[in-house]
């Protein structure tokens, strides 16, 4: 795996997930840190879809900052992944 | 014959708009990774429309997307989008047929097994691109159509942009004949304005009358007006109905014209009868079978 640094994806905008990731040290874990403003119906899902995309391409050590507007789980898939891509982690063909 | 009376552009980085595309009734709508997102955001957007492609229910649009040119970023854009099953790609600034005929190859290389073929829809918004119009119609079997950017062709030609189009006449001419010779739709340039109504509809009416199929859209607010322009209307119905009537009730005396209302009716205004009636079936417009 490549080298991990920050990145930043998506916007603050009606709909969208503003996900940041800054690398962990080794064997700190995946820590997602979610604001939402569907926080108490919808929190432990969007996460679930965060760290799914996550684990899907192997990373183990990653702080998430995500900033919920209303997204739908197609978005924060891809909004994941393009924090994902730009921290330096290659995609695997089929998420694509 | 698909439908193509409106094709309506989303920008490709706005899930608001992605998420919503199929509820605007559009004929086809086109996700669009090129002239709408931001160089930076094209990685973002790429995953963004593959995403919505996977999973964002269109209805019955036709699902299109606008890659970037093969230039610039259509050789990432094709391996991340094809797998993702749309309908058909729009193929921005075509300029040759080899050009097409590149693109048809990466698709096919990034086409999963099992999936519908990939059309192409070749976007002439150059005027080599219009100059070279029937070549790259008959390029490849894939491509569908024919779709003209009228703001590039024009920028590109030096001439000032006006409502009446003057200077965009023979190029609109060119896409609707290469299109026709080939047997394939021409899709017309888009109508900028999205306040002016009353333009949209007298640009949209010219490009029926010329031979387009149908009109780029950049606002949901154009559509209705656009389909208005296009549907077939009941004087239209009426008429090929009864030269349908004319020319069976011939046959069945064993002639292969027949007369209507002092006029010849032969083969090519069967034709256009038939296609009218054709489009009031598929809209929905008349029961005649």
């Amino acid at each position: 795996m490549n080298e991990l640094k920050p990145a930043q994806a998506g916007t603050l905008e009606s709909n969208d997930i503003m996900i940041t990731m800054a690398p962990g040290a080794q064997g700190s874990g995946v820590i997602i840190d979610l604001e939402s403003i569907v926080l108490a119906q919808y929190g432990p899902a969007i996460k679930q879809t965060i760290a799914a995309v996550v684990a899907e391409q192997n990373v183990t050590d990653i702080y998430i900052k995500a900033v919920d507007r209303g997204a739908l789980d197609c978005t924060i898939q891809a909004r994941t992944l393009t924090a994902l891509a730009r921290t330096g982690v290659i995609l695997q063909k089929e998420l694509i | 014959m698909d439908l193509r009376r409106t094709m309506l552009f989303m920008p490709g980085n706005n899930p608001g708009m992605l998420q919503n595309g199929g509820v605007f009734g559009a004929d086809a709508i086109i996700l669009d990774l090129e002239d709408a997102v931001a160089p930076q955001e094209k990685d973002a957007a790429r995953l963004l429309v593959a995403q919505s492609l996977k999973t964002v229910d269109y209805g019955t649009s036709e699902k299109v997307v606008r890659i970037n040119p093969l230039d610039t970023f259509a050789r990432i854009d094709i391996p991340a989008i094809v797998p993702c099953c749309p309908d058909a790609i729009l193929v921005p600034k075509v300029e040759s047929s080899e050009d097409i005929q590149e693109v048809a190859r990466l698709v096919a290389v990034a086409e999963k097994p099992g999936q519908a073929q990939v059309k192409l829809i070749a976007l002439l918004e150059t005027p080599r691109g219009i100059a070279e119009a029937y070549r790259i119609a008959k390029a490849d079997k894939r491509v569908v159509a024919l779709a003209f950017g009228a703001e590039d062709y024009t920028a590109s030609l030096g001439a000032k942009r006006t409502k009446e189009g003057t200077e965009i006449f023979t190029a609109r001419t060119i896409v609707v004949n290469s299109a026709a010779a080939v047997g394939i739709q021409s899709i017309d340039t888009p109508f900028t304005d999205v306040n002016d109504i009353e333009g949209l509809v007298a640009d949209t009416q010219l490009a029926k009358q010329l031979g387009f199929k149908g009109k780029l859209s950049i606002n949901p607010r154009q559509i209705d007006d656009i389909h208005k322009v296009f549907n077939p209307t009941v004087q239209d119905i009426n008429w090929a109905e009864r030269i349908i009537k004319a020319i069976r009730k011939a046959e069945a005396e064993g002639a292969g014209v027949a007369s209507l209302d002092g006029k010849m009716v032969d083969a090519p205004i069967v034709a256009r009868a038939e296609l009218i009636l054709y489009l009031a079936r598929l809209l929905g417009l008349a029961e005649e079978a």
